[in-house]
């Protein structure tokens, strides 16, 4: 099937503003949004320029927005976006675009890495496995799934109204240890979450939930993580 | 051009460059460059476990995964080095759950661990549960955990700056030389120790799990160096791949009691492996799969595929032990695995092959002489512990145990090196690789000629070899060296040219497949993953050795492939027929 896609090109090195740009390609139907980015620049322009590497959903570099909303480009099936119109292809929003799809993702890790997302524990390390329930283990599961893809984060409205917000990810990658049984951290993450650009600027509009690829239930965690502040209890 | 300096650069962020960097970067100066974002790397997309004999769930003990890994093997393994690796894996992987690594947990809330192919209890009795895993992402577990732990350790981290050139002075490592994608910039990186972590080269294969990235730099590089590169005929197709597309579906599915069946419904493994059936090493599996189809038994419209049967599984069960892989069968297949069997078919997968190294991780010139200063873990490198063909499992395991050793080798290294001079305009060489790429005024398209390298490569060098077959990979090969000197880069910017650099991996994959090709056609027998139609049997006389090949160049400018062969170690395991 002949599919129009139409994708927000921009290149700092030649021009000033972005600009769209429709591409005619031919695809199956159950070809990945991935697929028809890679035939563009592989058999018509060169210059269209993207992140990718696994192309199975598992690496996380391929967030963009996708019809309006963000996806990875390589999970998104072209039939199930209405192929009959134009594909729109856009970078995620609220980061600074410096090529085409390509956006700058350093404020996006600056802050997953302000939350302390390593375990915290003191005294001596024991020598087999620390134990824990599978019960205990469950608690966090959802939010290990995360793969710093920045969907979640560049779909939030507060993250995009001003830089400061820590955004969606960041409480998930810091919900990922607060619930763990084993760490001892929570105390010093709470604090860094209770702060003025922390949990509580977040207005429960459910953008990240939508977005996230791995199906995680990010404003749940976000939830808990203030339910846990409130309570000081986890 | 900006000039940096580190005690240890390490090539490669993910599990084996990760790990490494935890060791090194405690006692030096240590800076990790890696072409993508660390997050990003293929460790990631490792399912089904890391077998280790923690013995958590049944009698278990470290010998016996020794001598899975060398039957596995096909006995192609150097056997000090399996020891080593399985040994050290009990530790291993309690040093990740002290990282905090999330493993799924037995009712007492020990690490849970299950079946997986190939590991069996005392020699072959009956399948074990060895393998310590989180779900079906521990590879995803293992890097994020990675990451996590440097975050703490404030690790150095240099995204997309994508290595082009190892330096070397008077036989020794000295550096590296880097092209920031970013801005498009040469850095040259002097060091006094330099880790190759940079993963395989799956791509030189259409059907392949591996990522689009995966592409060899590492070995490419070492390469144009005149260093040997060993055993690099052995590539492992995993058996289930998603039928068309190559993405993995974990053995694990099989390790949870998921059967492969022919269109007549039939559990084929049997067959093949009496005693073990689906769970058999992949070697075997591939083959049989590929059989099946070959002989007409074969699923689908056209025969060309067999089908992975988890419908007897509890959907709960699916849920908690399998979520991943099948979601995959759901998004891009549109098959329900509670109720429908899944089309699978072998795809490229692991590279047994890789940078000849020591159990220290040390990379070797030759079969005695290590590169002072110059390492190597992880795929890219070929201790050997996985022989002729890699057990399940002992990926994760290997990029632990020999990241760890080779990072704490490069620092003990670098502790007591001074550094060395680099040599005169050490950025030469790359200046001349990308701006001839980026210059070039050719009409050859960088896709075309990796769509026709991996169609010659999956058609001549895939499960099924031939002289015959073999011959006409390498006339391809010869053909695609001579439109890739007249390939067009179309994007002529500095700044985040990923055209470009498809240009500079396509003519790593080119050379890489040629070593690949010639190497499996002097290797006349069969034996784990390189199997040979015309010589069907493992041959110990002739053949019981590790192939090395050397680039040479003459006084004209002509390059030719040298094999030469290393002696495999042996140390408990005489050779036995493989069977399971």
């Amino acid at each position: 099937m002949d599919v129009k896609v139409k994708i927000l090109r921009y290149n700092p090195e030649v021009v000033d503003e972005a600009e769209w740009k429709t591409y005619s390609v031919t695809l199956q139907p159950t070809d990945r949004v991935l697929d028809a980015l890679h035939k563009i620049k592989w058999e018509q322009d060169g210059t269209l320029t993207f992140r990718r590497s696994c192309a199975h959903g598992v690496c996380g570099s391929d967030a963009m927005r996708i019809n309006g909303r963000n996806r990875l480009a390589c999970k998104t099936l072209i039939k199930d976006l209405n192929p009959d119109k134009e594909i729109t292809v856009e970078p995620i929003k609220g980061l600074t675009v410096l090529k085409d799809l390509v956006v700058d993702m350093d404020p996006f890790f600056e802050a997953y890495r302000a939350v302390m997302p390593f375990l915290v524990t003191s005294g001596h390390e024991p020598t087999r496995e620390r134990i824990q329930s599978q019960a205990d283990r469950d608690r966090f599961d959802d939010t290990t799934k995360c793969i710093l893809c920045a969907a979640c984060t560049t779909s939030c409205p507060v993250f995009w109204s001003d830089g400061q917000y820590f955004g969606p990810q960041a409480i998930v990658g810091a919900h990922r240890f607060i619930f763990d049984s084993r760490d001892e951290g929570t105390e010093q993450r709470l604090e860094i979450l209770n702060d003025k650009e922390g949990v509580w600027r977040c207005r429960t509009t459910f953008n990240c939930t939508d977005a996230c690829p791995r199906g995680i239930e990010v404003t749940k965690a976000i939830q808990e993580v203030k339910r846990a502040l409130i309570f000081r209890r986890v | 051009m900006q000039q940096h300096q580190y005690d240890v650069i390490i090539v490669g962020a993910g599990g084996a460059g990760m790990r490494a960097a935890l060791e090194s970067s405690k006692r030096t100066r240590t800076a990790v460059l890696t072409k993508l974002y660390p997050t990003r790397s293929h460790t990631g997309a490792a399912q089904g476990g890391m077998c280790a004999a923690l013995a958590n769930v049944e009698e278990d003990n470290w010998e016996w995964h020794t001598f899975d890994t060398v039957k596995g093997g096909d006995f192609l393994v150097d056997q000090d080095a399996a020891e080593v690796m399985c040994r050290e894996a009990v530790d291993a992987v309690l040093d990740l759950e002290k990282m905090g690594l999330p493993f799924n947990r037995t009712a007492e809330g020990k690490i849970d661990q299950r079946f997986f192919g190939g590991h069996t209890r005392n020699h072959g009795e009956a399948v074990v549960r060895r393998s310590c895993f989180a779900a079906d992402r521990t590879g995803h577990m293992i890097l994020q955990t990675l990451y996590q732990q440097c975050i703490k350790q404030n690790v150095e981290f240099f995204n997309e700056y994508y290595v082009l050139d190892l330096l070397m002075t008077d036989g020794k490592a000295s550096g590296v030389v880097a092209y920031e994608l970013a801005t498009g910039e040469l850095h040259v990186f002097s060091a006094k120790s330099v880790i190759f972590a940079s993963g395989g080269f799956g791509k030189v294969f259409r059907t392949t799990s591996n990522a689009h990235t995966l592409t060899g730099d590492g070995m490419g590089i070492v390469w144009r160096k005149g260093l040997p590169l060993e055993d690099m005929e052995f590539f492992q197709f995993h058996p289930t791949g998603l039928a068309g597309l190559g993405v993995l579906l974990s053995e694990a599915a099989r390790g949870e009691g998921g059967i492969l069946r022919n269109k007549d419904n039939e559990r084929f493994m049997e067959r093949y492996a009496p005693t073990v059936k689906d769970l058999a090493p992949r070697d075997m599996v591939a083959r049989a799969m590929a059989n099946e189809v070959r002989e007409g038994r074969g699923c689908g419209p056209d025969g060309a595929y067999v089908m992975l049967d988890l419908t007897h599984l509890e959907p709960a069960h699916i849920d908690a032990k399998l979520p991943d892989i099948t979601e995959f069968a759901r998004t891009y297949l549109g098959v329900e695995p509670y109720t429908e069997q899944i089309p699978v078919f072998p795809t490229a997968h692991y590279a047994m092959g890789g940078i000849p190294t020591n159990i220290k991780g040390e990379a070797l010139a030759n079969n005695d002489d290590v590169i002072p200063g110059l390492y190597a873990a992880g795929e890219v490198a070929c201790v050997s512990v996985h022989g002729a063909n890699r057990l399940g499992t002992n990926s994760l395991l290997d990029i632990n145990v020999f990241g760890r050793r080779a990072g704490i080798a490069a620092a003990e290294y670098a502790e007591t090196a001074t550094f060395e001079e680099l040599p005169e305009n050490p950025e030469a060489y790359v200046v001349e690789l990308v701006e001839g790429l980026r210059n070039s005024t050719g009409e050859e398209r960088i896709a075309a000629i990796r769509s026709d390298l991996q169609a010659t490569m999956d058609l001549n060098a895939q499960v099924y070899r031939t002289e015959g077959s073999l011959k006409q990979a390498l006339v391809d090969i010869e053909a695609l060296k001579l439109r890739f000197a007249n390939v067009a880069v179309q994007d002529k910017g500095k700044r985040f040219n990923t055209d470009l650099l498809e240009a500079v991996e396509l003519g790593f994959l080119i050379d890489l497949a040629e070593v690949l090709v010639v190497s499996a056609l002097e290797r006349k027998e069969s034996r784990g993953g390189h199997f040979r139609e015309d010589y069907a049997t493992r041959d110990d006389v002739n053949f019981m050795r590790h192939t090395m090949a050397y680039r040479e160049v003459d006084a004209d400018g002509n390059e030719t492939i040298r094999l030469d062969y290393k002696p495999v170690v042996q140390t408990r395991y005489k050779p036995m027929e493989r069977k399971y």
